[in-house]
């Protein structure tokens, strides 16, 4: 199958792109990853400069390979790009292929985006504080299965930022959101329960990212399917640190 | 390929001392609030402006009425300052949150998307910015229509309410300014509704999401669909 390809292409973060058209001959059963991986030996096969895009597992559990293509984060099916099959297009295609846009993620080069904003984000609250030294007992702290379950679901969140690419207003709530029931959810989380959303919305605020109006984009193009409610968990969380006076 | 990543903003630190009320989730706390004072409002008014069924008499004497409640505890009218001043408040706190979330959404992403699908979201969730204006701007217009003003646009008494009513909506556009601005309410709240109990918290499950979901779209029937009613019946000659 023909493939004509749009992509971004962008030297540094301090010079402006364009998108760039580009014809591949690739198979239905390839990956959208493998696809771009045949441009980029033509690329090199002339001479040129290879599109610059992240991967690592490959196989939609690591969060490395997040792609805005024609206009929907991970594509057209709710995947990651790495599990995107060209047989979700025909031949003759056109694909537009951008990186997540979001000032937060600023674009390092071509498709390939800085996230550490994420990582400060965790940095801010999305741990538990424990002391270090000899694991305790499985059975020492139980935990009731529903929530266990519970944290167990938002705790799959591969931190892509497909979210926050698929949000009008660039907000990375449904990422905070997932983290924070995460450890709402369970007994270890408890004690810094209000000091972690306070830290967490705060860093998240000052990191540039938008508010959240409850327009669902982000869970619909999530490719581990965290529900909306991760965000009510993460608006009630922080109502009750409002009440206690933090 | 590249296995270290400089930052090129590398003046990126954690934030230390933060505010829980200083945060974009207390701005739509605060949007939440007073939008839910709104719409207990919009429900009151609603529900007088059905009266108009019952005739010039029972319009005007609720009317009226409005203006000694509550007598002879408060002044007269003072009730209606009371809820006046309270709307006015909740207005300010609405539209100032709304304009510094606007703007911290716009900032977000500079550089948009040279494409753009939506996959899930509703029309009245992605135009509740300019769904917001356009009822602003209509609230400028009624204010002036029935209130502040009292502009009869058929040149005839606007010192009492029904005839007032009754001269508007006889003119084909006005009635149309009215339900246009319908339909943006009832947008605006469909969504609106919805949103609210999300930022209050209160949609923790698959099933209270359903039902802040389906509690927005009877508020929009009922209130837009509500508010329709008298104009409509005005123009058709039902109510004269």
């Amino acid at each position: 199958m023909i493939i004509n390809l749009k992509v971004w292409r962008q030297d540094s973060p301090a010079v402006e792109g364009e998108l760039v058209s580009y014809q591949v001959e690739a198979s239905e059963d390839m990956s959208f990853l493998e696809m771009l991986d045949v441009l980029n030996e033509d690329l090199i096969g002339k001479g040129e400069e290879p599109v610059v895009f992240e991967s690592d597992c490959r196989e939609g559990i690591c969060g490395s390979c997040g792609l805005m293509i024609n206009g929907q984060a991970h594509g057209p099916e709710v995947t990651t790009s790495c599990q995107l099959h060209m047989r979700s297009f025909k031949d003759g295609d056109e694909i537009v292929v951008e990186p997540w846009r979001a000032d937060p993620f600023p674009v390092l080069k071509d498709l390939m985006v800085d996230r550490s904003a994420f990582d400060r984000l965790i940095a801010s609250g999305g741990y538990v504080s424990v002391n270090t030294g000899a694991a305790p007992d499985a059975h020492a702290v139980p935990v009731p299965k529903p929530n266990a379950d519970r944290a167990f679901d938002v705790a799959t969140c591969i931190g892509c930022g497909a979210c926050v690419a698929a949000c009008p207003n660039g907000s990375a709530s449904l990422f905070l959101g997932a983290k924070i029931t995460h450890l709402s959810e369970l007994p270890q989380g408890q004690a810094e329960r209000d000091q972690r959303v306070v830290n967490m919305v705060g860093q998240h605020d000052h990191e540039g990212f938008g508010g959240c109006t409850n327009i669902g984009e982000c869970t619909a193009a999530c490719p581990k399917g965290i529900p909306l409610d991760v965000i009510s968990r993460l608006n009630s969380d922080l109502r009750t640190a409002l009440r206690h006076g933090r | 390929m590249a296995t270290t990543r400089p930052s090129p903003d590398q003046t990126r630190t954690l934030v230390s001392g933060a505010h829980a009320a200083r945060t974009t989730i207390a701005l739509k706390l605060a949007m939440a609030v007073s939008g839910l004072i709104f719409i207990a409002f919009v429900l009151g008014h609603m529900y007088g402006n059905l009266k108009a069924f019952a005739g010039h008499d029972a319009f005007n004497d609720y009317a009226h009425h409005l203006r000694t409640l509550g007598e002879p505890v408060l002044p007269y009218g003072g009730l209606l300052w009371i809820i006046r001043v309270g709307l006015i408040a909740s207005l300010v706190v609405h539209v100032t949150s709304a304009v510094l979330l606007w703007k911290r959404a716009s900032s977000a992403r500079q550089h948009k998307y040279a494409v753009r699908k939506y996959r899930s979201s509703t029309l009245s969730s992605r135009t509740m910015r300019w769904g917001g204006l356009t009822i602003l701007l209509f609230l400028v217009w009624h204010l002036l229509n029935f209130s502040i003003g009292k502009v009869n646009p058929q040149g005839g008494p606007t010192n009492d309410p029904y005839d007032l009513l009754v001269d508007t909506f006889e003119v084909w556009w006005l009635t149309l300014i009215y339900l246009v601005a319908m339909v943006a309410l009832g947008m605006h709240l469909r969504h609106g509704t919805w949103s609210a109990s999300q930022t209050l918290g209160l949609t923790n499950s698959a099933r209270s999401r359903r039902t802040a979901n389906l509690a927005g779209i009877t508020l929009a029937v009922v209130v837009a669909g509500g508010f329709s009613l008298v104009p409509i019946f005005t123009l058709f000659g039902v109510i004269s």
